[in-house]
């Protein structure tokens, strides 16, 4: 083809940019969105429960992401330390999902029940009690706002409409379930929740 | 993957290698009548020169064909196909943790007979201990052992849960869970604590008030001595703590003790069998030992 051709004519030109960059992404991406491995729930995972989910909007919040990914690649030296590698299916309910980057503190795809709620407390407040060599910082406030009981049942309403399985019943003692518990209380809720209900791993 | 999305995988994948040569091949050589300019004049004199690609250039994008051919026949990427390899992500990894299983195997066989206090003098065990006690165990326990204020110091001989070889490997195997329930209306009102905190503070020698102190016995004797004994020495059955040494798990102030009755403590050791398998156990149970210069009896 003659360069002229593609070059006088910008439309065209347009076009075939995006043909040539669409193609990875037609290649890598598309195929996934049908796969079932990835669209569907591994077996034992079910939907956050209220209290799970207010704790993950303060995960989130608070940007604990930036500093634990929770993603273990299947390589010995991660399942050794962390547990068995996450699947696909284990993230489905994960809006987003919290994968990360970064590994300035520890994985947490599988932290749930590797500690005790008490240590969670303590070293939430200041990690340092705990671990002295620790350089996370302490989440005090945590433990004096009361979750959002209101909220809590929007956003389970706004993630039902996206497809995940909350029964009425669910949604209708949601504001029940967390009421009076604090910040730090659906946060822990979260963390012992995390990577325990995959059946069958090892 | 259906056949369906395998195709298409595997159609535009090598649609896109070969619309890449055909690039090349068709930029490579001037068209017949082509000129050596592309015929713009910019400002009088400025021209664009059409020249073709330069041919160590081209070499260099031939060979990344080359390589894209060789890697899409020997690993998996067409589609369905598994390439000529059979390597696959998981299969690797199996194949590490089987090398690993193997390799351990033979080095947890040497322990598997052995009593704790052997396993303990080993110093190959205790290495390997070590790494395991810094992964999963120092986060509450400390790296040195030491414990912090709710968790236990291992390196002294104080034993919540007894330290004979059963209680040993139960505490770490399954984990245990410790609960003291708040005492406070038990004991009865402000002043009964005080005489409660009082004699328990002179348990272990430490500064209290003598007639408080008599009070509180009396309390202690009908109260608190159903866990921790009419002697104050505490159950390892119960996991209720020997109040007579100086190990505190939450503090020896008055103000802690006082916190203690009144709101009560709880907290658990989780279990470790699942993670760590039942050899490792046994070396950590061992490790436990060494921590605290027990023999364990």
């Amino acid at each position: 083809m003659k360069h002229e051709i593609v070059e006088r004519k910008i439309g065209l030109m347009g076009v075939l940019i995006v043909v040539v960059i669409s193609i990875g992404g037609l290649v890598e991406i598309t195929p996934l969105l049908f796969s079932s491995q990835v669209r569907d729930a591994a077996p034992g995972i079910e939907p956050y429960s209220a209290m799970e989910l207010a704790g993950r909007d303060v995960y989130i919040r608070e940007g604990c992401y930036n500093c634990h990914s929770q993603m273990i690649r299947p390589f010995r030296s991660e399942t050794e330390r962390y547990g068995h590698y996450s699947l696909a299916g284990e993230s489905v309910y994960d809006r987003p999902f919290q994968f990360g980057s970064k590994r300035t503190g520890p994985d947490l795809a599988r932290v749930g029940g590797r500690y005790a709620d008490a240590w969670h407390r303590v070293h939430l407040m200041n990690p340092r009690d705990v671990v002295p060599e620790s350089n996370m910082p302490g989440y005090p406030w945590l433990a004096e706002s009361d979750v959002d009981g209101r909220a809590t049942v929007e956003r389970m309403l706004a993630l039902r409409v996206l497809g995940h399985p909350y029964t009425d019943e669910q949604i209708a003692s949601a504001e029940k379930d967390v009421a009076g518990a604090t910040e730090m209380d659906a946060l822990i809720a979260y963390l012992q929740g995390l990577g325990t209900n995959l059946q069958g791993r090892r | 993957m259906s056949s369906f999305w395998s195709w298409f995988i595997i159609i535009l994948t090598v649609a896109n290698v070969a619309a890449a040569i055909w690039l090349m091949q068709a930029n490579t050589k001037r068209a017949p009548g082509e000129t050596d300019t592309t015929g713009h004049k910019w400002d009088g004199d400025l021209e664009e020169f059409n020249n073709p690609l330069p041919r160590w250039w081209l070499i260099l994008f031939y060979v990344t064909v080359v390589f894209s051919v060789g890697y899409l026949t020997l690993y998996p990427g067409l589609g369905s196909f598994a390439g000529t390899t059979g390597w696959s992500q998981v299969g690797q990894y199996e194949e590490q943790m089987a090398a690993a299983e193997e390799k351990y195997a033979a080095f947890y066989e040497r322990f598997a007979g052995m009593e704790l206090a052997a396993i303990a003098a080993d110093q190959d065990a205790m290495r390997a201990a070590g790494n395991i006690f810094g992964n999963r165990c120092a986060q509450c326990h400390g790296s040195d052992g030491r414990g912090a204020v709710g968790f236990p110091n291992l390196t002294d001989d104080a034993w919540q849960w007894g330290s004979t070889p059963d209680a040993l490997l139960a505490s770490i195997g399954n984990g245990r869970n410790g609960a003291m329930p708040p005492m406070g209306a038990a004991v009865g009102g402000d002043e009964a604590i005080d005489e409660v905190v009082a004699y328990v503070r002179s348990l272990s020698g430490l500064e209290a008030q003598a007639d408080k102190a008599a009070a509180g016995q009396q309390r202690f004797a009908t109260v608190c001595a159903a866990c921790h004994g009419p002697d104050a020495k505490g159950n390892p059955m119960l996991g209720a703590p020997n109040l007579t040494d100086d190990s505190w798990r939450y503090g020896s102030s008055v103000e802690d003790i006082r916190y203690s009755i009144v709101n009560g403590r709880s907290n658990q050791m989780p279990a470790q069998l699942d993670a760590l398998g039942e050899d490792r156990v046994r070396l950590m149970a061992a490790y436990v030992l060494q921590l605290s210069g027990s023999t364990g009896e």
